[in-house]
């Protein structure tokens, strides 16, 4: 990680940009987010490099996380028509894709559907030999219709994703320019929610290019010509072209970057983080610096897919939750972004977290004679009823019973004191409100592997080397320096029911770019 | 009883059965819609009672064999469950009236109702379990001397295989087994046909309407936001054996069967408290202080104490909160015969 970096995350209401050299933030700045993308990103990057001292020419590399995409899914807007090519022979007919949509989603996405021979069995036996002809029919098909992007699905394609490579082969000659969407680079095992996810990307296509392009145009606004980069769900980086290709991988990348800033301004690898805002308190887990993901599918726009999204538990207690001393209750109402109106230190009628933590002495905000009248023991009830909840999320987000370290940030961090039950140290790091910027940042380059491998003639050890090669492959692609290359994750879970061995093998690397 | 099921009702038998499940049987959700698409191209999924069976009918239990993982990505056809049916009747020289299900617990809860739906059968209300089991054998069909011949097998393409003699159901599993390998590690198989005497006698009645009354006492209750374990626990007759969470998980497959021991630590009135779980796919046991709380064949559930959601064996993880239920068996599970199938020796269990 050398040179000068800019990272910035354009969330809903803000947008972050942190400006860093080498390990030391140099500069963080929050600002308004604009309707046009480009205009809000242009004046963070002004500002953090103004605050920074340094010239715009100094800087290296800009890495940009967005809710973007995770937007047009949920507003079902700027989404486009896709062709849907199932590889599957006579399986998988029970359920037609887009089983299950919302209709205004399936409606809005829906550019007609192929279930055509191919696909392979868990042995990677194929179900059908792929039929050609069939792919050439469909593409003519939607391209008489205008549709310009394709999502392929293959059955288990991650145990040999041969046939998804040829047919999008077939459909680049018949659909000269379009946009291919292969599952086996998307989702993982689970035929339904793979092909949603696939389907997803196929439809975020367009705005994907035209996103990426907006952030080309405010760097080149700020006077920044250094290459851009995008934070995906894992917490790394994939390149501005690559982006646009794989839009849907960027769709959740704020939560990891606010946990993979928090890991990075305390230098801890393995910890709990701790972020209370001012409505919702989220935990996540770092485990070898990354976030750990959830096992099951995520769910986006009630569209049930498989990606891996962090594992994030999110409960109702942030500086702004409003609490009622008796019977004694603390949020999930909260006064939100108003806080500055509404909280009794700034002469607000509403008791609020941030006035107990103020008259208890633990912050100092508005005017503390304003809640100078609450009773000593009210104020240790309330500040008691608070640390539990955060301790019960904390035990229950942790991977062991061991106690972990925990980093406490965001504004609402203020509400928590001293040690919590079941850490082993509480940090609280400078930068704590921009730590998604700075999460954005320091984000490095990855590839994976993920495949169910059955250990007939082969053994575990050549399985797990040859997923780590692919997933070295993958990294070096998408960027990374192949001489600093570190593997993070290296898993296989033994499946039930399947003959022999039968095993699913995950492998992922991380580097730094090239 | 004739009872025509609605997308509502699959919904809350589909969450019964993921109870009823005792940590296995594998996740109803892609059976879920299959059966809702089921309804919407306009076929009816109709449950009848036991006491609707004519001694004469003739019934035929229907399930899903094989790998879950296969199961999510190679997807069914769809009309192979039904079809298999079919192939029967013309070996067998006669109809089939009614289907069954062989395991209420889980995704086998669903599967008869797709073959039902399109061969326009009825499907009883009863299984063979009322719970979930491993093996093909551990039916109280089986137990009670149900043939184990003819038996079919079929998957997605319509390959099938018809087991004409089988010399003892363990020889079935066995069979069955070996061509679902071969079918690619997902297929769906019948049993011979029994009577509707038979099944009258020896099938664990009410199944779908107690998997639907679970899935609608947790859906009140979340709406009332109530406990919905206190829920669970009226709708089947539980009692809770331990509120806590998950402090230890050790798991490994064997064999083809995930078997891990779970523990668990109280939490609030049961703080102090640890019960330790054994489990082959299911949740076969629970121990306090090396002395069993509820050994198999006695249902032994897992929920998440907050939501009523039932927690399958291979997601428990660290820190979940849960409850773990036990309800006893039917009485039909219980007898000498069936103890040397599905009861505590029959899984070799010891105090871990």
């Amino acid at each position: 990680m050398s040179g000068l970096r800019i990272g910035v995350d354009v969330g809903g209401t803000n947008t972050d940009a942190a400006l860093l050299r080498g390990a030391q933030v140099l500069a963080t700045v929050k600002a308004p987010t604009s309707a046009d993308v480009t205009s809000g990103v242009a004046a963070a990057i002004g500002a953090v490099i103004a605050r920074g001292g340094v010239a715009a020419a100094e800087v290296t590399s800009v890495m940009i996380g967005t809710t973007h995409f995770l937007n047009a899914v949920i507003e079902g807007k700027h989404l486009q028509k896709v062709g849907i090519l199932r590889l599957c022979g006579r399986a998988t007919r029970a359920l037609m894709p887009l089983t299950g949509w919302p209709a205004s989603l399936r409606d809005a996405v829906d550019g007609g559907a192929a279930l055509v021979d191919g696909g392979v069995n868990v042995d990677t036996r194929p179900i059908a030999p792929l039929d050609h002809d069939a792919i050439r029919a469909a593409c003519r098909g939607w391209r008489a219709k205008g549709v310009t992007s394709v999502a392929v699905t293959g059955v288990f394609s991650l145990a040999d994703p041969g046939m998804e490579q040829t047919a999008a082969r077939i459909i680049a000659e018949e659909m000269p320019g379009a946009f291919v969407s292969l599952s086996h680079r998307i989702g993982v095992n689970g035929f339904l929610r793979r092909e949603n996810a696939t389907i997803l990307n196929a439809a975020l296509a367009g705005l994907g290019l035209h996103t990426v392009a907006a952030f080309g145009a405010a760097m080149a606004a700020a006077g920044l010509g250094c290459p851009l980069w995008l934070t995906q769900n894992d917490g790394t980086l994939m390149t501005a072209e690559t982006a646009a290709r794989f839009p849907i991988l960027t769709l959740a990348s704020g939560p990891t970057n606010s946990l993979r800033g928090a890991a990075f301004l305390t230098g801890l690898r393995d910890a709990v983080v701790i972020d209370i805002g001012g409505t919702t308190t989220d935990i996540g887990v770092l485990v070898a610096g990354f976030p750990r993901s959830r096992s099951e599918g995520a769910e986006i726009a009630g569209i049930a897919t498989n990606f891996r999204l962090p594992d994030v538990l999110s409960f109702g207690l942030g500086g702004g939750s409003l609490v009622c001393l008796s019977p004694l209750s603390i949020g999930p109402e909260s006064v939100g972004f108003r806080l500055t109106e509404k909280a009794r230190v700034f002469g607000g009628g509403d008791l609020t977290a941030t006035d107990i933590a103020v008259a208890a002495g633990l912050a100092e905000l508005g005017d503390p004679a304003l809640v100078a009248g609450l009773a000593a023991d009210d104020l240790r009830q309330v500040l008691a009823a608070m640390r539990l909840r955060v301790e019960e999320a904390l035990d229950r987000m942790k991977p062991s019973s061991e106690p972990v370290p925990v980093v406490l940030v965001g504004g609402g961090a203020i509400l928590i004191s001293g040690p919590l039950d079941g850490a082993s140290a509480v940090l609280r790091p400078d930068h704590a409100g921009s730590a998604n910027a700075v999460g954005a940042a320091i984000a490095q380059v990855s590839g994976e592997a993920d495949r169910v491998v059955v250990l007939d003639g082969t053994t575990r050890e050549k399985a797990l080397a040859e997923a780590t090669e692919t997933a070295r492959r993958r990294a070096i692609e998408a960027g990374a320096d192949p001489d600093r290359l570190e593997v993070v994750e290296l898993e296989d879970h033994p499946l039930a029911y399947l003959p022999g061995h039968t095993t699913r093998i995950r492998a992922k690397v991380v580097g730094d770019i090239a | 009883m004739n009872w025509n099921l609605t997308e509502a009702d699959i919904d809350r038998i589909t969450l019964g059965a993921g109870v009823l499940g005792t940590g296995g049987g594998g996740n109803p959700w892609l059976g879920a819609l299959m059966a809702k698409a089921q309804l919407a191209e306009g076929r009816r999924l109709r449950v009848i009672g036991l006491e609707d069976l004519a001694p004469d009918a003739q019934v035929m239990a229907l399930a899903g064999i094989g790998a879950p993982t296969v199961g999510v990505e190679r997807m069914v056809e769809g009309s192979e469950s039904a079809r298999l049916i079919r192939v029967m009747e013309q070996h067998l020289g006669h109809r089939i009236d009614a289907l069954i299900a062989d395991e209420i617990g889980g995704s086998n809860a669903i599967a008869p109702m797709i073959a039902a739906a399109r061969l326009g059968l009825p499907v009883v209300d009863a299984d063979g379990m009322g719970r979930a089991f491993p093996e093909v054998q551990m039916t109280t069909f089986f137990i009670n001397g149900h043939v184990a011949h003819p038996s079919g097998l079929t998957d997605f393409e319509g390959n099938t295989l018809i087991v004409t003699e089988a010399r003892s159901p363990e020889m079935l599993e066995r069979l069955l087994r070996a061509g679902t390998v071969a079918m690619g590690s997902a297929a769906y198989f019948t049993t011979a046909p029994m009577t509707g005497a038979f099944v009258r006698r020896h099938a664990v009645p009410g199944t779908l309407r107690l998997a639907h009354r679970i899935g609608d006492a947790v859906l009140a209750a979340r709406a009332a936001k109530d406990d919905p374990v206190a829920a669970i626990c009226g709708a089947m007759g539980a009692s809770v054996l331990l509120r806590g969470k998950v402090t230890d998980v050790e798991r490994r497959t064997e064999g083809g069967f995930l078997r891990a021991v779970l523990t668990l630590g109280g939490l609030d009135a049961d703080r102090g408290r640890t019960v330790r779980l054994t489990v082959q796919n299911e949740y076969l046991a629970a121990w306090e202080d090396g002395r069993p709380l509820a050994l198999t064949p006695d249902l032994i559930c897992m929920v998440d104490s907050e939501t009523g959601r039932p927690i399958g064996s291979e997601e428990v993880r660290y820190g979940l909160r849960v409850a773990l239920l036990t309800a006893p068996a039917h009485p039909h599970l219980k007898t000498e015969a069936a103890k040397r199938v599905v009861g505590p020796e029959a899984f070799g269990l010891r105090a871990p």
